[in-house]
């Protein structure tokens, strides 16, 4: 669990990007701890997959930077960047499987291109990763005759074969249904609370998101409008509309509803002048 | 400078821990057969090789059990899981059992999370293992 006496394992700092002249992230700070969860949520749009983007260094911000295990990837260069790397495991939506290889040869291949361990070694480590996630009986088959449910969770066994000291999930529950998310989700938490690895997690879907997180942060058009642990999401949510537009903004998130701030500021951006504008 | 140790896993990887992962082997029982080995340090990535190397040289010395006592390991990651899967594999075929104690929670969670726990014989000290 975090504390305040350690030293953040992820630490974004003051971080800014834009794409030509659109604005997706603007001055966002955040800290991870050792062995937290941290979901990243917000709308579509809001920045998050972007934010995530440049904590893996594969983004660069036009300021600010991003520390990972103390190291500023800005300043690393492709081969340092690449090292790093292999201290992190990612799980992308799609689950990023190599179509033309097997479900075992899919988790193999960091193994046989960063290690120099035996053949025999990695085909037990192989098996051991589909065990965890579920997948064992599967090694021979190939991605494409996997439901959704089993790509995203081979993509996981995957991600964690060199036993990563932090995974980033992108949307892991995306397109999934309810009883394949909640076990992803344990996946999940399995990792972070049983192995101590450092979770970050980038989501809309917000019962994933109160299954797994330690703290939440929202991001709301590029900026980060809160940051706190769980709990204080979940009176959040469960609380009335106080008039405070900034934390109303978040209540109508977590709570999924049609109508509040969110959607009036939708709804209210120049409609007038735009139609009136045809003629 | 470090040291460096070719037994290292990851490529290009310096490794500055030259320390045996196997401290030491005591030979218990009435017969003097029973292999207490004694591991030490982190068993993962960088030093497993070498783990495994000293572990399967152990069935030449021709133990009628061997107990590991893992009470100095830290942290133990897949490599080190899987090196003792090899040496479990070779033993049952030569019908040695092996027992594993002295899981710190953090290793032991390793097992737990990879199902592992079922299938090792697990047992908290040296002493519970001899007297089994």
């Amino acid at each position: 669990m975090a504390s305040g006496q350690e030293h953040p394992v992820v630490r974004v700092m003051n971080l800014s990007k834009s794409f030509e002249d659109k604005s997706v992230l603007r001055d966002v700070s955040l800290e991870i701890l050792p062995a937290e969860t941290m979901v990243i949520m917000g709308g579509s749009g809001c920045g998050k997959s972007t934010l995530l983007r440049h904590m893996i260094g594969s983004l660069y911000p036009d300021s600010g930077h991003v520390e990972l295990l103390g190291q500023n990837i800005n300043d690393l260069a492709e081969e340092q960047l690449n090292e790093l790397r292999l201290k992190f495991g990612i799980l992308f939506q799609s689950g990023a499987l190599f179509n033309s290889m097997t479900v075992g040869e899919n988790v193999a291949l960091p193994l046989r291109e960063h290690t120099d361990l035996d053949e025999q070694t990695i085909q037990i480590m192989v098996k051991i990763k589909l065990e965890q996630v579920g997948l064992r009986e599967s090694i021979d088959v190939m991605p494409a005759e996997l439901s959704g449910g089993m790509k995203k969770r081979a993509g996981l066994a995957r991600a964690i074969a060199l036993d990563p000291e932090i995974m980033f999930y992108d949307e892991p529950s995306a397109g999934l249904d309810p009883v394949t998310t909640a076990e992803i989700d344990q996946l999940i938490t399995d990792l972070a609370k049983k192995l101590g690895v450092t979770t970050v997690v980038v989501t809309h879907e917000m019962a994933s998101a109160f299954r797994i997180a330690d703290r939440m942060a929202i991001l709301d058009q590029g900026h980060l409008v809160k940051v706190a642990p769980k709990a204080e999401f979940e009176a959040l949510r469960s609380s009335a509309a106080t008039g405070d537009q900034a934390m109303d903004t978040i209540r109508q998130f977590l709570r999924g509803e049609s109508q509040g701030p969110l959607t009036a500021r939708r709804s209210s951006t120049g409609y007038e002048d735009d139609i009136l504008s045809v003629v | 400078m470090p040291a460096t140790d070719k037994t290292n896993h990851r490529k290009g990887q310096p490794v500055t821990d030259t320390t045996n992962p196997i401290r030491g082997i005591e030979w218990a029982g009435e017969d003097h057969r029973v292999a207490v080995v004694e591991a030490q340090g982190d068993i993962d990535l960088r030093r497993s090789s070498r783990f495994q190397e000293e572990l399967l040289a152990l069935p030449d010395e021709h133990p009628r059990e061997i107990v590991l006592d893992l009470s100095n390991v830290p942290y133990m990651d897949s490599s080190g899981v899987a090196s003792l899967v090899k040496l479990l594999a070779r033993l049952r075929r030569d019908k040695v059992p092996l027992k594993l104690t002295g899981l710190r929670p953090r290793v032991r969670s390793v097992f737990e999370i990879t199902r592992l726990d079922t299938i090792f014989d697990i047992r908290a000290t040296v002493k519970e293992a001899l007297e089994s």
